[in-house]
């Protein structure tokens, strides 16, 4: 089962729920850090390196003595991201998205593709979790070519947590694709209520069963409730607002390994997972 | 000889703009015949990525061979250096003005960009 | 000509949830009628405490997409293999294939490459920008279309809406509240700003993607300041944040207390400054840290 970790808004708990709950399931869990831009669960799983791969994407490279300037290639690219002004294309590479297109409509064959370094992707063991991380190169917009590979080394077999970034933008979609439970995490304030709804509406379009953790459980108000009562979404997990647990979270220790009264929140939030998801969940 | 003049109005006493990828428009004005046009840069306004690049495309759509702006980033630079555009940098607060510097000679050409690119 | 007369104060934070929005919005208030720019599109929040009436609203269109006319599919599957985003969907027992919208970048290679052209290209909506009237000063914001992409264009937008507002009412300062992270949206945002305020917390996370977010304001060469919100957390990491900010060249606006009356403050729609919360002062020290204040007046 692949249970991906999401929310609205940044910073409601995301990490702390995936890092918890992988620890929860135990060995043999796959967590994927999938926040390229900035990747934390290794603050708090920080484990043994085991390997690092660098993720690349194709861009253009022209073969000026092939290429007789006509043009096409800078014609199709919608991303300007190759142009040609009367002689040989000039290559834009970072906004190249590398689709292939101008190789494919080059009619000289003058355009091959090279490997440009965007991140890479690191895996580590801590405890019997699989720990697997991107990491965008500062600078870089195109995210989620990277959370792609990162989804590459999914192993179907095991369970795997992925923790996706804020939002419901692009890098978001890419991780939630194609995983079986969304856990959305939030905290009962305006802002959490608000980024809640879009997070729900984003679900909803890409029809994965999903369930709501709320955080911060004293802060704000009921607003938050009420709202998963009308929509009847479940809520999987409460989590008080206990300043312990932000002291914990500051230093990078696991709620469950530094307040062991918390664990069986997070059993009762896997066991939900699990239940809602075979009833299909709402 | 046609100089593109980057501008938010579209007639020679418009005042400049500073930008050239996100400029609003370019008048365009040919020196043989002391005409000139104004030619909009919506498109590349409204682009996400690739401003400055599109924007040299418009100007070399419509001739010019000299570009009279603030600023230019180094996506912009690369792509008017292979089209061949010479670029002069000026803070002269209209087109007519720029235009008086650049026939006067008292306008420098730029080596090399002089902003960060990307989407500023 | 139109110099860059106008100062622009872009806050971020690389991780979510430090504040950034609170802050801005105090800001809106402090900084006496500047024009205001709500460019974390993905999730935006300002409007729930400034609560702007809108004036204009303007559908985005971005890129295209890729439909395929089902009658005329044929099935060749030339789409799927060419698909280097695996947005094209094979229908299963002799139904068409599909695009996948959410999976489409736009990049038009099946379209070309149908051999019956039975794909069309429309160009996509995906979200709306509305400039607002607030109590603090104008506001342009923004909402991405659920699941849709390209954000950085969204905040392209919104920020030369912003400063075009700036110009046309003589009002000399941006305040853009940005997105997290460290990606295409927050560099939409942090390319070319006057200065940038980067909102951390003293946690282990805050002072892992404070590096990264420091890295990128110096790549764009954009100065930046740092301010520690809830510093009293975690005395120890705000000493050890501070000090990697001063090392890396940013320099220190301040430190925010922890302080439940902000959520209270978000209740009732007002900025922390509004009310009597203890870290409102808090706040106050890091707006005349910063200086902007007597920036515009030299300006104007």
């Amino acid at each position: 089962m692949i249970i991906a970790v999401a929310s609205g808004k940044g910073g409601t708990g995301k990490t702390t729920v995936s890092v918890n709950l992988a620890r929860t399931i135990g060995s043999g869990v796959q967590l994927l850090d999938c926040d390229v831009e900035e990747p934390n669960a290794h603050l708090f799983l920080p484990g043994r390196e085991k390997g690092s791969d660098i993720v690349t994407i194709p861009i253009p490279l022209v073969d000026e003595s092939l290429c007789d300037a006509c043009g096409e290639c800078g014609r199709f690219c919608r991303y300007h991201a190759i142009v040609s002004f009367g002689s040989s294309p000039l290559v834009f590479p970072e906004l190249c998205h590398g689709c292939g297109g101008c190789a494919l409509v080059c009619p000289r064959g003058a355009i091959r593709e090279q490997g440009k370094r965007i991140g890479v992707v690191e895996t580590r063991e801590a405890d019997g979790i699989t720990l697997v991380q991107g990491r965008i190169d500062i600078g870089v917009a195109m995210a989620p070519p990277l959370v792609r590979a990162v989804k590459e080394t999914l192993n179907k077999d095991t369970t795997a947590i992925l923790d996706a970034p804020p939002g419901t933008s692009c890098p978001v979609i890419a991780t939630l694709r194609g995983s079986d439970f969304v856990v959305l995490v939030t905290e009962p304030t305006p802002f959490g209520l608000h980024d809640l709804r879009l997070a729900v509406d984003m679900v909803r379009e890409l029809a994965i069963p999903f369930g709501v953790v709320v955080n911060r459980m004293g802060v704000g108000d009921d607003r938050v409730h009420r709202f998963c009562r009308e929509q009847e979404i479940p809520v999987l997990l409460e989590l008080p607002d206990d300043r312990r647990i932000a002291e914990a979270y500051s230093r990078g220790e696991l709620v469950v390994d530094a307040l062991p009264e918390y664990a069986s929140h997070f059993a009762t939030l896997l066991w939900n997972i699990r239940e809602f998801r075979s009833a299909g969940g709402k | 000889m046609k100089i593109a003049f980057t501008t938010s109005g579209n007639t020679l006493d418009a005042p400049m703009d500073g930008r050239f990828g996100r400029a609003a428009g370019f008048v365009i004005y040919d020196t043989d015949n002391d005409t000139f046009e104004a030619v909009d840069n919506r498109q590349s306004v409204n682009t996400a990525q690739g401003a400055g690049i599109q924007a040299t495309e418009a100007i070399v759509r419509h001739g010019a061979n000299c570009l009279v702006t603030g600023h230019c980033g180094p996506n912009a630079f690369r792509a008017l250096s292979a089209a061949g555009v010479r670029i002069y940098t000026t803070s002269a607060a209209t087109v007519a003005e720029a235009l008086e510097a650049f026939s006067a000679g008292a306008l420098a050409t730029m080596k090399s960009a002089d902003v960060e690119g990307h989407w500023s | 000509m139109s110099e860059p007369t106008i100062q622009e104060l872009v806050i971020i934070s690389g991780k979510g949830g430090t504040g950034k929005t609170s802050i801005t919005a105090s800001f809106a208030v402090l900084a006496g009628f500047p024009v205001l720019a709500d460019c974390d599109v993905d999730a935006a929040d300002l409007h729930l405490i400034l609560a702007p009436s809108i004036r204009e609203r303007y559908d985005f269109f971005c890129g295209n997409e890729a439909v395929i006319r089902p009658a005329e599919c044929i099935r060749c599957g030339k789409c799927r293999e060419l698909c280097r985003f695996d947005a094209v969907m094979a229908g299963c027992e002799g139904e068409p294939y599909a695009v996948d919208p959410v999976a489409c970048e736009g990049c038009g290679v099946c379209v070309r490459f149908c051999p019956v052209h039975a794909i069309d290209f429309p160009q996509s909506l995906s979200g709306e920008w509305m400039i607002s009237a607030t109590r603090c000063g104008p506001m342009v914001h923004a909402r991405l279309g659920v699941a849709a992409e390209n954000s950085g264009k969204l905040v392209s937008t919104v920020r030369r809406e912003a400063r075009r507002l700036a110009e046309e009412n003589g009002l000399s300062l941006v305040i853009v509240d940005g997105p997290p992270g460290i990606g295409c949206p927050v560099i939409a945002s942090l390319t070319g700003t006057s200065l940038a305020l980067i909102v951390t917390e003293p946690t282990v996370s805050g002072e892992h993607d404070l590096e990264r977010v420091l890295k990128l304001a110096r790549h764009f060469d954009v100065p930046a300041w740092v301010c520690v919100n809830k510093w009293d957390l975690n005395p120890d990491m705000t000493e050890r944040i501070e000090s990697l900010a001063v090392r890396s060249g940013a320099r220190i606006a301040g430190r925010i207390r922890y302080d439940r009356a902000v959520t209270l403050a978000q209740i009732q729609q007002k900025a922390v400054v509004e009310t009597d919360a203890p870290s409102a002062g808090d706040i106050r020290q890091v707006w005349e840290s910063l200086g902007l204040q007597e920036k515009i007046k030299e300006k104007s």
